[in-house]
């Protein structure tokens, strides 16, 4: 009887603790996060305020509130935020279609075709992998000013349609060499060539890899800043990293309001595909056909 | 019975028959030679077809112009007229008669080896409290790793230039517990502290690798050590830290890499100037500097060798003080 009476308690008494311990946790992780999100939720919360609260009001929240900074910051310093809106995504939309293309090609060779050489230009992505774009800046420069692209979205787009992403390239590599080699041999079986094992078999599989690539080219050409930087000299090519830097050239520190507006406008579609991104990763390869 | 057994045996027919003109309408035909030739062929070239973007991407945007930018680096060239070979006085300068090029360097040690420990230590730390069973895990994960997601974004960076200024955020709080703040931006021996905040801030990228390292630990390590009478701490010390090293190394290497290109915040928190008194002239900013708004495309290149090297000679001593440290399971 002792014994067991002694048991169950201490089986409660350790849940109960566990239950603390957990409160505990859960307590201190919420503060942490909230510590390390409260400048972003204070700037959502200052693009609302007006121009002297922004300097006074520690809470996030605006009192009074107002849309004045939208309306003052989308016009921008000469250009309007509606003309650097559509370029960043003109530049983001076809930086993701070129990636997944070229990058989808090359992993498909590499990964599940034979032929000669095939180790060394591996090896060479690879390098490729490795190497800081900085000693990569100058020369580029120079080829694209010597075929008249500077001052246009060329320079920034081509060479993702031409594989330049090595990352995406290893990633999709790795995610095709997980498929069944038994899928290519049936393909081949009902007579596919390798364009078609590609493009009906290979390609629809590789689909969660192809959305993690989308995602990122995405969110690093919208938020590239040098680049742009050195290929868009004209105000009304300027993407949206570019022209909140213009505008906080022009204004200096006197217009904080209106460049948190457009500061958390130009955040916006990373928070949104980041959020519908994040869902369609999880659910991964289980939904797309390999069942078992 | 005759009579069905002859319609089976018709139907057996007649569906093979099917089958074969299916597979002839198809499949390459494997009879003359001369199209067996050309199916080979066709199958040899395939592959070169598949890669061919990367192959002119490789080449044209990749080899060639670092080729090119090697040439460069022993020259001066300001894109007027044709470079002029000058051997390795680029070089020496840099290292003999450039301060501002040695503040940079400087600069850019400090801010990798100061940040790039500290981002791991919250990474790890974070980690192994998130790994703990605890529900929400997917919330905590994303809400740590949002701002590594949007750190290099030059809306963070202004974000940073009005927290870090005079009258800014920091300095509304402090003030609140009766301290009087200062420009910490504009104060040479602050702002750097400010941008190493900044890259300590995004160590949500790291978290996920080391979330994700932690699950592949395998469970019956655990029950082993715990039949043995270990307790948690031990645990901790003997199973979950050997077996996360692999995993730091990996994070401490790509980590690093990254820092020592950092261009972005100090640009902007600085407008370009690298200021105070260089105290935020990062190397790739002070590259830029000299490349695009000097137009020292010769110097520049030899800045950007120097960087790869000096980026390559880290990685290596990373890995080589890996093995003192480093636990590999076989």
């Amino acid at each position: 009887m002792t014994t067991n009476h002694d048991t169950s308690t201490g089986v409660r008494y350790g849940r109960k603790r566990g239950a603390k311990r957990n409160a505990l946790s859960h307590f201190m992780l919420i503060g942490f996060g909230v510590l390390m999100l409260y400048p972003l939720i204070w700037m959502l919360g200052a693009s609302f305020k007006e121009s002297e609260d922004i300097f006074t009001q520690i809470a996030p929240w605006p009192d009074p509130a107002t849309l004045e900074n939208y309306v003052r910051g989308w016009s921008g310093s000469g250009v309007g935020f509606g003309t650097y809106f559509l370029n960043s995504t003109v530049i983001a939309v076809l930086s993701v279609v070129g990636n997944l293309m070229s990058c989808s090609l090359a992993a498909y060779a590499f990964a599940r075709m034979k032929f000669r050489y095939r180790n060394i230009f591996f090896a060479c992505m690879m390098a490729t992998l490795m190497m800081p774009h900085h000693v990569l800046l100058v020369p580029q420069y120079i080829l694209f000013s010597q075929l008249g692209w500077v001052n246009s979205i060329l320079p920034l787009v081509s060479p993702k349609f031409l594989a330049v992403d090595a990352f995406f390239i290893f990633l999709m590599v790795q995610f095709m060499r997980g498929l069944p080699s038994e899928l290519d041999q049936a393909a081949k079986i009902d007579g596919a060539g390798p364009w078609q094992t590609y493009w009906r078999v290979i390609l629809p599989l590789t689909i969660p890899a192809l959305a993690t690539s989308a995602i990122f080219t995405f969110i690093w050409t919208w938020n590239d800043f040098l680049s742009p930087m050195l290929y868009l000299q004209d105000p009304s090519k300027y993407t949206v990293p570019l022209g909140l830097n213009a505008f906080l050239d022009a204004s200096g520190e006197s217009a904080w309001g209106p460049m948190f507006a457009m500061a958390v406008l130009s955040l916006g579609p990373l928070f949104g595909f980041f959020l519908a991104g994040q869902k369609y990763l999880t659910t991964g390869i289980a939904t797309t056909g390999l069942k078992g | 019975m005759s009579v069905t057994h002859a319609r089976d045996a018709e139907g057996i027919e007649a569906g093979s028959g099917e089958q074969q003109a299916r597979g002839a309408a198809t499949a390459p035909r494997p009879l003359s030679s001369r199209s067996l030739r050309n199916a080979i062929r066709k199958d040899k070239f395939a592959p070169y077809l598949f890669l061919l973007p990367w192959l002119i991407g490789f080449f044209v945007i990749t080899l060639g112009p670092m080729l090119y930018s090697l040439y460069l680096s022993f020259t001066n060239y300001s894109m007027l007229g044709d470079p002029a070979w000058v051997g390795l006085d680029n070089y020496i300068k840099m290292f003999t008669n450039d301060p501002k090029y040695l503040d940079s360097v400087r600069v850019t040690l400090v801010y990798v080896f100061v940040s790039v420990p500290l981002q791991l230590a919250f990474a790890l730390l974070l980690a192994l409290i998130l790994n703990r069973g605890l529900r929400g895990l997917p919330l905590y994960r994303s809400i740590y790793y949002l701002p590594s997601l949007i750190g290099a974004s030059v809306a963070i960076a202004v974000l940073w230039r009005q927290m870090f200024g005079r009258n800014g955020l920091i300095n509304q709080v402090l003030e609140v517990f009766g301290v009087q703040g200062q420009s910490w931006i504009g104060n040479p021996d602050t702002a750097l502290g400010t941008l190493i905040i900044l890259n300590v801030w995004t160590f949500g990228s790291p978290m996920v690798i080391f979330l994700a390292a932690l699950r592949q630990i395998p469970g019956y390590l655990y029950e082993a050590a715990a039949v043995d009478g270990i307790n948690r701490r031990q645990a901790f010390r003997h199973i979950t830290l050997p077996m996360l090293t692999p995993v730091v190394l990996f994070n401490m290497v790509l980590q690093m890499i990254g820092a020592f290109q950092a261009f972005t915040p100090a640009f902007v928190v600085s407008g370009g100037t690298g200021g105070p008194v260089n105290s935020t002239l990062f190397y790739t900013l002070y590259l830029y500097q000299r490349g695009f708004a000097n137009f020292q495309m010769g110097y520049a290149s030899a800045m950007a060798w120097v960087l790869f090297i000096g980026i390559a000679v880290v990685t290596a001593i990373n890995f080589w003080f890996s093995k003192y440290w480093v636990h590999y399971d076989d």
